[in-house]
């Protein structure tokens, strides 16, 4: 079902064209990566959603229905620049942002204990938001993100500033928050991120969504014919390897051998096999998919050509 | 701050009454070489100056050694109406005004002495003993008469002022400082994903204004208090007259601690406590409606700066019309019925200022209200142009913003 679908918007600043009728459908319960480079738009579009900024034209409607800001309370948003007020206290601050977001103050105490609880983080409560260090203010802002069960989260960067630990805390956190139910929304440059996590992704170049879909499909779609050979057998590969295809790489591994070629002319997996099984021993073959980082990098330098 | 601040403003009342008193202490000792008689006994001693006759000395013992026995100069007579202060550092100005005043009566004594004129004496004492009565009085339309105090009037006129002038500023830039904190600190765009820009900024602008009615409310309360107090210890002496303060020129004159506690009270008593309180509400209008004003320019202003530093060239067009509306409300003080303090009072910008300084004049009701008004209206603009800005603003990072930039936010939010 079409939870956030974003309907042919555009928004100009002055001269310049942040968003050029961009569209995207996002399902319910699903993690939707907004990929592209900077000054993309991402942010922008990310702004709309959030009703930050009005879009010059087209809508953004949650569940069918045009968002307005009394859908806030169904978001919650962690910017990509973060930060709290410095000289409050972590509990205080959380229990306000929480009631910004129409939680009531038993509520809001309720969850933040469990939050605190989970992160380990009770200890902070009092302390001013400028004693803790930038990771740890990252936990309590990610915290004040999620309290309020939000249906609908979004993310902008948010691997981004985070260190390796937090970082793959934050990726457990919103496996587990889909799994409870919400539809995550997040623009990233982190690409390994996108396909561990991403069911559909769309990839934003200057101000224009330029791919999207599945994230499986697409890799499938942009799989160029590679393919990785485990073998063995005193065989020259290069010199039997049917016309145009090319030996990417050849290495020892064990008492086998991996290559990787480049087949051409449309020969599958099928095919070429059909072509070595006879000179050599072929202990497995599989199809290599492209990452979504050679994806990401082929398309935005065609895209900017 | 909101302790210390009556505490300051008392002690600002208070502290140079305290001053004098302490300089007082202090004794100047002077030597008189005077073989011939020519001062007679004009040279008096005061409380801080004593006079010592060096009979039989001559001069070069005692320029060589009248330091040593104590004294800061020593006088000599100079010709037929002359006297030498002889020192090695400068004798200051009460010691000059001193012996003057000492010789130059007795140089008028002997004067009026050698004229031989018949009972001379006692006509000057009887000129010297007259005195003006005077009684201000003031006149309402139906005719009552009410006895005024010029001076209470001036003095509500300059602290009212001068209370706008300060707690605009203050406060004013509290705002500013408080949209940056939020800006920089990057809290802004979680805030408003909540709540709409503009509830942000009059929530900023509202919750300041409420602590400064408080502060404000604290520091009258306090302030009265203290000097009230303070005044009571004035009764016991320990503070003299010549300690009020510099600006409240009125009472200077006044000599003698008893004749300043009697003349306070007399003050005091003429006080219209009704038109105080009207005072007093005008005050909290135009301090609002002044703050408010200012207060969404300061906010306009925070939200497009990334920095401090980078406030000042924002900041000060904004201050000079607060600084003129001083220097107009000092011309008011005198002249409150004048061309120029009619229209700063009229002038939104200037108007809470100078407003304030005529107001105690009991300036006619139509002009209150029309100020008033004009006030209300460019309030209400202001802030609906502030929030345009302020939308934009708080959003953009890393940008050089100019006023041209400032205007476009403004022209482009209403889309």
């Amino acid at each position: 079902m079409d939870f956030l679908e974003i309907a042919q918007v555009t928004k100009q600043y002055g001269s310049y064209k942040a968003l050029d009728s961009v569209s995207i459908t996002v399902c319910e319960n699903q993690i939707y990566g907004l990929l592209g480079p900077n000054g993309a738009g991402k942010t922008t579009l990310i702004r709309i959603i959030n009703q930050i900024t009005r879009p010059d034209m087209g809508e953004v409607r949650l569940q069918g229905k045009p968002m307005t800001r009394d859908d806030i309370s169904l978001v919650g948003y962690l910017p990509e620049e973060r930060g709290l007020y410095k000289k409050m206290k972590v509990g205080e601050q959380a229990l306000y942002l929480a009631q910004l977001k129409g939680m009531s103050r038993r509520d809001a105490l309720r969850e933040l204990k469990f939050w605190f609880e989970k992160f380990e983080i009770q200890p902070w409560w009092d302390k001013k938001v400028e004693e803790l260090s930038k990771g740890m203010q990252q936990k309590v802002q990610f915290v004040t993100t999620v309290l309020h069960r939000p249906r609908l989260l979004i993310f902008d960067e948010p691997f981004s500033g985070f260190d390796p630990i937090n970082a793959n805390l934050l990726k457990n956190e919103i496996q587990e928050l889909k799994h409870q139910g919400a539809t995550i929304l997040f623009s990233t440059h982190h690409m390994a991120s996108v396909e561990e996590l991403c069911d559909d992704i769309a990839l934003m170049n200057r101000s224009q969504v330029i791919l999207s879909g599945g994230v499986d499909e697409i890799r499938r779609q942009y799989q160029s014919g590679r393919m990785r050979l485990t073998y063995s057998g005193d065989v020259d590969l290069a010199s039997v390897l049917p016309l145009g295809c090319s030996l990417l790489s050849d290495a020892p591994s064990r008492q086998l051998r991996v290559a990787e070629i480049q087949s051409a002319n449309g020969l599958d997996v099928n095919a070429m096999l059909r072509v070595l099984l006879p000179v050599m021993s072929i202990h497995g073959v599989h199809e290599v998919l492209p990452s979504m980082n050679e994806i990401f990098i082929r398309l935005v330098k065609q895209s900017g050509e | 701050m909101s302790i210390l601040g009556p505490l300051l403003f008392a002690a600002m009342l208070v502290l140079p009454a305290w001053f004098a008193s302490l300089d007082s202490s202090q004794e100047v000792r002077l030597a008189v070489l005077d073989p011939d008689g020519v001062f007679g006994n004009a040279l008096v001693d005061t409380e801080s100056i004593r006079f010592e006759s060096m009979q039989g000395m001559d001069e070069a013992a005692l320029r060589f050694g009248y330091r040593d026995m104590g004294y800061q100069a020593y006088l000599i007579p100079d010709g037929q109406e002359g006297v030498r202060v002889v020192s090695h550092s400068p004798v200051t100005m009460d010691v000059r005004n001193h012996v003057d005043h000492c010789l130059r009566g007795w140089l008028q004594q002997q004067f009026l002495a050698s004229r031989q004129i018949e009972g001379l004496p006692e006509i000057i004492r009887e000129m010297d003993g007259i005195r003006v009565k005077m009684t201000t009085v003031v006149v309402s339309d139906e005719g009552v008469e009410r006895e005024s105090s010029s001076e209470m009037t001036m003095l509500l006129s300059v602290v009212f002022s001068m209370m706008v002038y300060l707690f605009v500023m203050i406060y004013g830039a509290q705002v500013m400082r408080g949209v940056m904190e939020e800006k920089t600190s990057r809290i802004v765009e979680v805030i408003v994903s909540s709540v709409r820009p503009f509830e942000l900024m009059m929530g900023k602008i509202v919750g300041i204004a409420l602590v400064a009615l408080t502060q404000v409310g604290i520091w009258i309360v306090l302030t009265a208090l203290l000097v009230s107090s303070l005044g009571l210890v004035a009764g016991s002496g320990a503070i003299s007259s010549s300690g009020v303060p510099a600006q409240v020129e009125m009472v200077t004159e006044l000599q003698g601690s008893g004749a300043f506690e009697a003349q306070m009270a007399a003050v005091v008593a003429k006080v219209d406590w009704g038109s105080m309180g009207w005072s007093v509400a005008a005050f909290v209008y135009f301090f609002l409606g002044g703050y408010l004003l200012y207060a969404g320019l300061f906010a306009a202003v925070g939200s497009a700066i990334d920095a401090e530093t980078d406030s000042q060239q924002f900041v000060l067009p904004i201050m000079i019309p607060l600084i003129l509306s001083i220097y107009v409300a000092m011309s008011a003080y005198r002249d409150p019925m004048g061309d120029l303090a009619f229209w700063f009072s009229m002038i939104p910008f200037t108007s809470p200022v100078v407003m304030m300084a005529r107001f105690p004049f009991q300036i006619p009701l139509w002009e209150i209200v029309l100020s008033m008004g004009v006030l209300a209206v460019s309030f209400v603009g202001m802030t609906w142009f502030a929030g345009r800005v302020y939308r934009t603003g708080i959003l953009m990072y890393g940008k050089k913003v100019s006023y041209r930039e400032m205007w476009r936010w403004f022209r482009e939010a209403g889309r």
